[in-house]
């Protein structure tokens, strides 16, 4: 028997970057909010104490920090005609758990948008012809411009305190920074890390080369620094155990580290952990959300009503809240209609393994996003016309530590184990480097997320089912940017190059990225996406949907700048329009 | 309850936090925001050497035999077992990773595609004791004539490479998937933090010179191309400190 809660302004379902994020910008509206959170409550000094937060086994093998898949997961298949399996244990994508979810164990790459990824169908049509998008090719424009975002991604660096170099203020190109972004308003919040041997040696191979190397804008940062919310941050101090682990040192920006210390001081915030929403309750009408149900680590069923639900969870696990409360029309590739859970992507990656002879990498010597990139095989910023593909990605050199389980850096033709591979293990770790690439991933009428007919999760409810293959745009975009990346690695004077692009087909192992976006995208109307351009879903005026799964298709970098961004927009809009006359924002 | 298939991890972190907060009920109930507590997360316990905790001593003579063929000893470090990696393993499988605590493990199980992931509804501690009584059957029954521990260098090392190439014909097991498996957690016995067991005087971390559980490399950044010159260190360990355990 469910227990019903007194009611409050606002439930946020998951916090992590954006439940963080819009609780702190309405709680300090005079909101009334609460947080439901499915896993546990994390503090940056308690959780992750530099002590014994180094821990590769725990954190990066047995995945300490991440959702259990037993809690829930997804099934998967390559195409309509197979049969999706559950994917027992987290392998190449893992989604985060507990306060700071995702955003706790991120590398901290923190890229945005250029101006063409936003009309990016738009772009592509007009400069090579409708010819070059595949018929099943369903990547779409965002019906928001680079003009319009920007301000929401510099708030968003300047809470995480982003490190890096502008490479275009207001039209003027900088040197040293990344020419190629759209124009910003203001430098970065802090100067630039420094750079490790290897990184170094990438960027004046690739500045040799006539291309534009710039640091990785991180959020792993350079110096002391005080937020707009007067949360404090250390310097990096570049130990290595960044992906996978939480930063005690307050170095790497995260939901604890930069939001939480001002939230919790708000009278009217409240955040319930180890509570997982089952359900977004509608009233009658279907066209109105009443609250949301969630169940507690003792099987205790509550009701928790509020005026706005916000669904801040992991990118897929918000697509599969909506298919289980029956909000929005649940999309079929078939049929060609609906539109929750369309437009599943994902991030391309690659990499390029070298042997630089002689040097002294010290790989264990760096960071999450510590690292030098270039984006001239990025997005549209190179003549794609007689290459038979569109999209790009960005090029890193990015060693983001040397830690011996999951880092070492491999090449063919050495022996797998005995005293062979103890030789080349040994040989290997301070000359081996790899490089790699983030590819962009366009959206297919084939891939998608929808309800499991077979397997549950712990609730009883269907799981969520992923279908999923690399394209032939993906395949050859994958192989031409590689190629590119290991031209770099030769001029960087490498004795071996071993170049792995995509393939086909997509496996859920190894682990490869998480940045998984799309299922409830961003469009101009109720039938082309599940929210408009406040993420706010069309048929539920009171559900907004924040984080990866709005964006119609991915880009070639990390998504989290743009996640952070438009949790400021969407919370800009909810604050200034919503609140004043609750209903759409945008007429359907 | 729904909970019930969480892991036993999962159980022990919620139940600690239900004492902190003071109960996920009241939680729910709706404290505000004055009650939070932390601080229930916790550095693991250090593995003591002695004793089996899950492997029978013939079981654990089996595994040390391929620890010592998987990485023997030579220059460049010790034996895989006097590395610990057959203590490490031990108590891995009598832990939560050998049974799988966490992982989604309800039926139907169906083989699928490689590409769709691990789907044996067996957990890791019951792959092993199945596994290694399997294999020790072939070798006993077969030409070999002994038990595996007992073979000579070559010949173990013939079954491994057999195991690795998935040609080891054993009934009712997939000897490539637990080579992989076993050469996974022989690779953690060697490189793991020493807390839980194997790397012992951490000479898994000093054959490649990873510094470990160091956290403070700002004085070091930009000195491209230097030896990094301080010993590694582990969370409850450093080599200065304490002898190297005896094994067991």
């Amino acid at each position: 028997m469910a227990t019903t809660l007194p009611h409050k302004d606002v439930a946020i379902i998951g916090l992590g970057w954006t439940g963080s994020i819009l609780a702190y910008e309405l709680a300090t509206a005079g909101l009334d909010v609460v947080a439901i959170e499915r896993g546990p409550w994390r503090d940056t000094a308690t959780d992750f104490p530099p002590s014994w937060a180094p821990d590769e086994l725990r954190y990066a093998v047995h995945l300490d920090l991440f959702q259990r898949p037993a809690q829930s997961t997804v099934t998967m298949r390559n195409n309509l005609k197979q049969t999706a399996l559950p994917v027992r244990k987290f392998g190449s994508f893992i989604p985060g758990n507990g306060l700071g979810g995702a955003g706790v164990h991120w590398n901290g790459m923190t890229y945005r948008n250029m101006e063409t990824d936003f009309n990016w169908r738009t772009h592509n049509e007009q400069r090579y012809g409708k010819q070059m998008i595949p018929e099943d090719m369903t990547s779409q424009d965002w019906p928001i411009s680079f003009q319009e975002l920007e301000p929401f991604f510099d708030q968003f660096e300047k809470l995480a305190g982003i490190s890096g170099k502008a490479g275009n203020l207001g039209g003027e190109i900088q040197p040293g920074g990344n020419p190629f972004e759209g124009p910003r308003s203001a430098e970065y919040p802090t100067p630039p890390d420094k750079q490790p041997y290897g990184a170094t040696l990438y960027a004046q191979a690739a500045e040799g080369m006539g291309l534009h190397p710039f640091p990785i804008p991180s959020a792993n940062i350079s110096q002391p620094y005080t937020n707009p919310l007067g949360v404090a941050m250390g310097q990096c101090t570049y130990c290595g155990f960044c992906d996978f682990f939480g930063c005690g040192n307050y170095s790497k920006a995260s939901a604890q580290t930069c939001v939480m210390p001002a939230l919790v001081l708000q009278k009217n915030f409240t955040a319930r952990m180890n509570a997982n929403v089952t359900k977004i309750n509608l009233d009658s009408t279907g066209k109105k959300a009443t609250g949301v149900t969630y169940v507690d680590d003792s099987g205790q069923e509550y009701i928790q009503p509020a005026d706005l639900v916000l669904v801040c969870a992991f990118s897929f696990n918000c697509v599969h809240l909506l298919l289980l409360s029956g909000i929005g029309k649940p999309y079929d590739p078939v049929a060609n209609t609906g539109v929750v859970g369309k437009n599943y992507a994902y991030q391309c990656t690659s990499s390029v393994n070298i042997k630089l002879p002689g040097k002294i990498l010290n790989p264990f010597i760096s960071g999450g996003a510590v690292g030098m990139a270039l984006f001239d095989y990025n997005g549209d910023n190179f003549d794609h016309s007689s290459l038979g593909f569109i999209g790009g990605g960005v090029l890193q050199a990015a060693h983001t530590g040397g830690k011996p389980l999951t880092q070492l850096v491999s090449f063919p033709g050495t022996p797998s184990w005995g005293s062979g591979w103890k030789q080349a293990t040994k040989e290997n770790y301070q000359i081996g480097y790899s490089l790699g690439t983030q590819g962009a991933v366009q959206s297919y009428r084939d891939a998608y997320l929808d309800l499991d007919p077979t397997y549950k999760d712990p609730y009883g409810s269907p799981l969520l089912r992923m279908t999923f293959d690399w394209h032939p745009n993906e395949l050859k975009m994958s192989q031409y940017i590689t190629g590119k990346l290991a031209e770099i690695g030769k001029a960087m004077g490498a004795s071996e190059v071993f170049a792995t692009p995509a393939k086909a087909p997509y496996t859920v192992i190894p682990y490869q990225t998480t940045h998984n976006t799309g299922g409830a995208i961003t469009g101009t109307d109720p039938t082309n996406s599940v929210v408009n351009k406040y993420m706010q879903t069309w048929d539920v005026p009171n559900v907004f949907v924040f984080g990866a799964s709005v964006f119609p298709q991915n880009g070639g970098f990390n998504p989290t700048g743009n996640v952070g961004a438009l949790a400021y927009w969407g919370a800009h809009a909810i604050k200034t329009q919503y609140l004043k006359n609750p209903g759409p924002l945008v007429p359907a | 309850m729904p909970g019930g298939n969480w892991g036993r991890r999962q159980l022990l972190i919620s139940s600690l936090s239900f004492l902190a907060i003071g109960a996920s009920h009241a939680a729910a109930a709706g404290f505000d925001s004055s009650q939070w507590s932390a601080g229930w997360n916790h550095m693991p316990p250090q593995v003591q050497p002695g004793g089996w905790t899950f492997f029978s001593p013939e079981e654990a003579a089996m595994i040390a035999a391929f620890a010592d063929r998987l990485i023997p000893a030579d220059d460049l470090s010790p034996s895989g077992s006097q590395a610990g990696v057959a203590v490490y393993i031990d108590r891995q499988l009598s832990g939560p990773f050998g049974q799988d605590t966490g992982l989604y493990m309800q039926p139907p199980f169906a083989d699928g595609l490689p590409g769709q992931g691990p789907q044996s509804p067996l957990t890791p501690a019951q792959r092993y004791r199945k596994t290694l009584a399997a294999i020790d059957q072939y070798c006993k029954n077969g030409n070999l004539g002994k038990g595996f521990a007992d073979l000579d260098g070559a010949a173990q090392d013939k079954i491994i490479t057999a195991m690795e190439a998935g040609t080891l014909a054993l009934p009712g097991v997939n000897s490539k998937a637990f080579f992989q498996m076993l050469w996974q957690n022989t690779k953690e016995g060697f490189f793991a933090d020493p807390i839980y067991g194997g790397n012992v005087n951490m000479v898994g971390w000093k054959m490649i010179g990873f510094p470990g559980a160091r956290y403070d490399y700002r004085d070091w950044i930009d000195r491209h191309n230097e030896p990094f010159p301080l010993p590694p260190i582990g969370l409850a360990d450093h080599p200065d400190w304490t002898p190297p355990p005896t094994q067991s």
